[in-house]
């Protein structure tokens, strides 16, 4: 098992080191290839080591020492229990999906080679985050993602600003513009610096722990929380949130999320599904027993998430830049993730993160797919009828709309319900009403997605497009995503079974006419979100009257609720100006005045003392004679004063 | 006589040379002034060394006889050569190294 262990952790490695020594050669297939079977091979271990998992084995390694000094010990050492094999399998199968689907997408890039490197890396950060026994490997994952979402979101880093013009169709901050951000640039340094911010806090929890502590193994950390101080575990439990909250794109560190939609597509869908943002909800769910013993802690993480559910649900509404609809599901299905995580049901925010990934993986990944055939063509509007050129794409994408709606019994309504079971039976009814409500609009502008993509009138004729459905092999590599968006919610009982062993069972009771009744209730709000779509979209072919768009909440909502100028002019500029201060004033007149006075002072004693060169011997003879003279007053003066 | 005298004496030639290094222009004539301070260090050296009974004073002025004498043979020999090329000794017409 140990065997399998490595080989799923360090083949993607494998096949990323292979990938990177073509990094700068013109595209060859074989990178591709090779990185799409490492991978492959890694989810296959993956898939034996879940196996393995479910009958309660757990797979706990000591690779090799890491920082053995004096009291400190901190191995490189990795486990596989039931929590980190679903996340491992879950990572893997996206990831590989997505690899395959890259070839098709990334055909005609001339940065291939470099771009199934990254990729490949990007697995391997995660694996690392996810299979880590302590928190030092987790964070060097953590930062491995980081930087491999960094290098991914600006793969396309030759693209220039646009322009911040105040016109709500063109201007980057709108979501109605067909640009995600100002530049793929710009939105990869976002990402980056946005995620170094909130890894502080983590950073400074994990040094809280082994402050108090003297260890980073997640079961020594684990048995001997209680001994701390509440206040001290409060502490912990914040920072680690932080740090959670900034990869996690929790509200005020998401505006990178929508803004990272500047990279290719299937980045997209790693960073979504599988390598990214589920990073926070890991380790919320890994750090468990210290997140229950402070369930003040939980509440606020609980009341976070449905707000940033209902924040980013509302976005996607009027929305018209397609990837950008897509990643405020994103941003809202975290959200469910975190409310069930906050209120002590980890297995179900685990299990509704398994079921996202399959879903909205292929949804980014069918979204590739229709930018691809339009020419990178963001925009809905412009589209219209394309089921009928892209039939196999529509259907996929179709189906994952109704799992991410959560309709039975598609995978999303499994996890979905269950998150609203235990906002009801933990008596938090504000939270269930918020998520209730949430419901509904994630099936309305998924499916308004829908029908302005695939259905009504051609628009694209007007503007020159000639869709085409995409390769066979891009098709299969989203089928086996599909299929398991339909079906992947029907292992809810022997996955209950297999990871209550390790996490805490459900502590809610509804009686059966109770849950029945949430089930009729949210189903009936997700129909009706869907019906709504469906039938205005056919009698009006759109959504929004025009004048509905000269409305304040229409545009509070087209322009992400003003968070991008909030931080475009109180972060920002204020920054910008501080710095060209600290340039101008600060840098220039004082560090550099004196840097620069003590190296002019030396450069004039030279050029000032070299007229003692007189090129005349007799000249220096009486200048050596001054200083021989200067020299004996000296050691006189010094000798009589002992 | 007293070692005051001497060192007196070995100062005062030391001046004396001192002021022939400074003021004279002609290289054969730095050499005697050179050669004048020298022979005032020796007589201090010898001096001290007869007055404190250690002859290591005494050894020490003579290395610096022979030092001084092989200095001179090939100072002299630098000296000839460079009146064949200039035609001159005068350290007013000596002057190459500008700074």
């Amino acid at each position: 098992m140990e065997k399998l262990l490595y080989i799923a952790l360090f083949a993607p490695l494998v096949g990323s080191l292979f990938a990177a020594m073509y990094g700068n050669t013109p595209k060859k297939l074989i990178t591709g290839l090779f990185t799409s079977t490492m991978l492959g091979l890694s989810m296959i271990a993956s898939l034996i080591l879940l196996f393995w998992t479910m009958t309660g084995n757990v797979v706990h390694v000591r690779m090799l020492d890491w920082i053995v000094i004096g009291g400190v010990d901190v191995p490189f050492g990795f486990i596989v229990d039931q929590v980190s094999a679903v996340m491992m399998v879950v990572v893997t199968i996206v990831s590989t999906m997505v690899h395959i689907h890259s070839i098709g997408y990334m055909d005609h890039d001339r940065s291939f080679n470099r771009f199934f490197s990254y990729l490949s890396a990007f697995v391997f950060s995660m694996m690392i985050l996810v299979m880590s026994d302590n928190f030092l490997g987790l964070f060097i994952g953590w930062e491995g993602v980081g930087l491999c979402s960094w290098l991914l979101i600006g793969f396309w880093y030759h693209k220039g600003d646009k322009p911040l013009v105040k016109d709500i169709h063109n201007s980057p901050f709108s979501t109605l513009s067909p640009h995600s951000s100002i530049s793929p640039a710009f939105a990869a340094n976002e990402a980056f610096i946005t995620n170094r911010v909130a890894d502080l806090g983590m950073l400074v929890g994990i040094f809280i722990i082994y402050w108090n502590l003297g260890t980073f193994q997640y079961d020594e950390v684990f048995a001997n929380i209680g001994s701390l101080s509440t206040t001290t575990i409060v502490a912990i439990a914040i920072f680690l949130f932080i740090g959670a909250m900034g990869k996690s794109a929790q509200f005020p560190f998401n505006q990178w999320l929508a803004n990272a939609m500047e990279g290719p597509t299937p980045v997209s869908a790693l960073i979504h599904a599988a390598t990214m943002v589920t990073a926070g909800v890991y380790l919320v769910i890994r750090a468990n027993e210290i997140f229950t013993i402070v369930p003040e802690v939980g509440m606020f993480i609980a009341g976070l998430g449905a707000f940033v559910a209902i924040f980013a649900a509302s976005q996607a509404l009027v929305a018209t830049n397609m990837k950008k609809i897509i990643a405020f599901s994103t941003l809202s299905q975290l959200g469910y993730m975190f409310v069930a995580a906050g209120l002590g049901a980890y297995w179900v925010a685990l299990f509704h993160l398994a079921m996202h990934a399959f879903f909205k993986s292929v949804l980014f990944l069918g979204a590739g797919n229709v930018m691809h055939a339009m020419n990178d063509e963001i925009n809905i509007k412009k589209m219209g009828g394309l089921f009928k050129h892209m039939p196999k794409t529509g259907t996929i994408m179709i189906i994952a709309s109704i799992a991410l709606a959560g309709i039975f019994p598609l995978a999303g309504f499994f996890s979905k319900d269950l998150i609203l079971e235990v906002a009801f039976g933990t008596h938090s009814y504000i939270i269930w009403g918020v998520l209730w409500l949430t419901a509904g609009l994630t099936a309305f502008y998924s499916f308004r997605l829908i029908m302005y993509v695939f259905f009504g009138k051609e628009k694209y004729h007007e503007y020159g497009y000639h869709p085409h459905e995409t390769y066979g092999f891009v098709i299969a590599a989203m089928a086996p995503l599909a299929i398991l968006s339909i079906v992947a919610g029907w292992t809810k009982g022997s996955y209950v079974h297999m990871i209550t062993d390790v996490l805490p069972p459900l502590n809610i009771h509804l009686d059966s006419s109770t849950a029945w009744t949430l089930i009729v209730i949210t189903t009936a709000i997700v129909i009706a979100g869907i019906a709504l779509a469906v039938f205005k979209y056919r009698k009006n072919n759109s959504y929004f009257g025009e004048q509905m768009k000269d409305r304040f909440c229409y545009k509070l909502l087209a322009n992400q609720y003003y968070m991008p100028h909030f931080f475009e002019n109180v972060v920002l500029k204020p920054y910008l100006a501080m710095s060209r201060f600290s340039w101008k004033e600060i840098d220039l007149k004082i560090v550099d005045t004196i840097v620069d006075a003590i190296a002019k002072s030396i450069y004039s004693t030279g050029s000032e003392g070299r007229v003692i060169q007189t090129r005349n011997l007799s000249t220096a003879l009486r200048w050596m004679a001054a200083g021989l003279l200067v020299l004996v007053v000296l050691s006189i003066l010094l000798v009589s004063y002992k | 006589m007293i070692l005051n005298d001497y060192l007196i004496l070995s100062a005062i030639l030391f001046c004396i040379g001192l002021i022939g290094v400074i003021r004279r222009k002609n290289l054969l004539m730095l050499f005697f002034a050179s050669e004048i301070m020298l022979n005032a260090v020796n007589i201090g050296l010898a001096a001290i060394s007869k007055f404190h009974g250690d002859l290591s004073g005494q050894m020490f002025a003579f290395f610096i006889i022979a030092v001084a004498a092989s200095e001179v043979a090939i100072g002299l020999g630098l000296l000839i050569l460079t009146y064949k090329r200039k035609n001159s000794l005068s350290l007013d017409n000596l002057q190459s190294m500008g700074g």
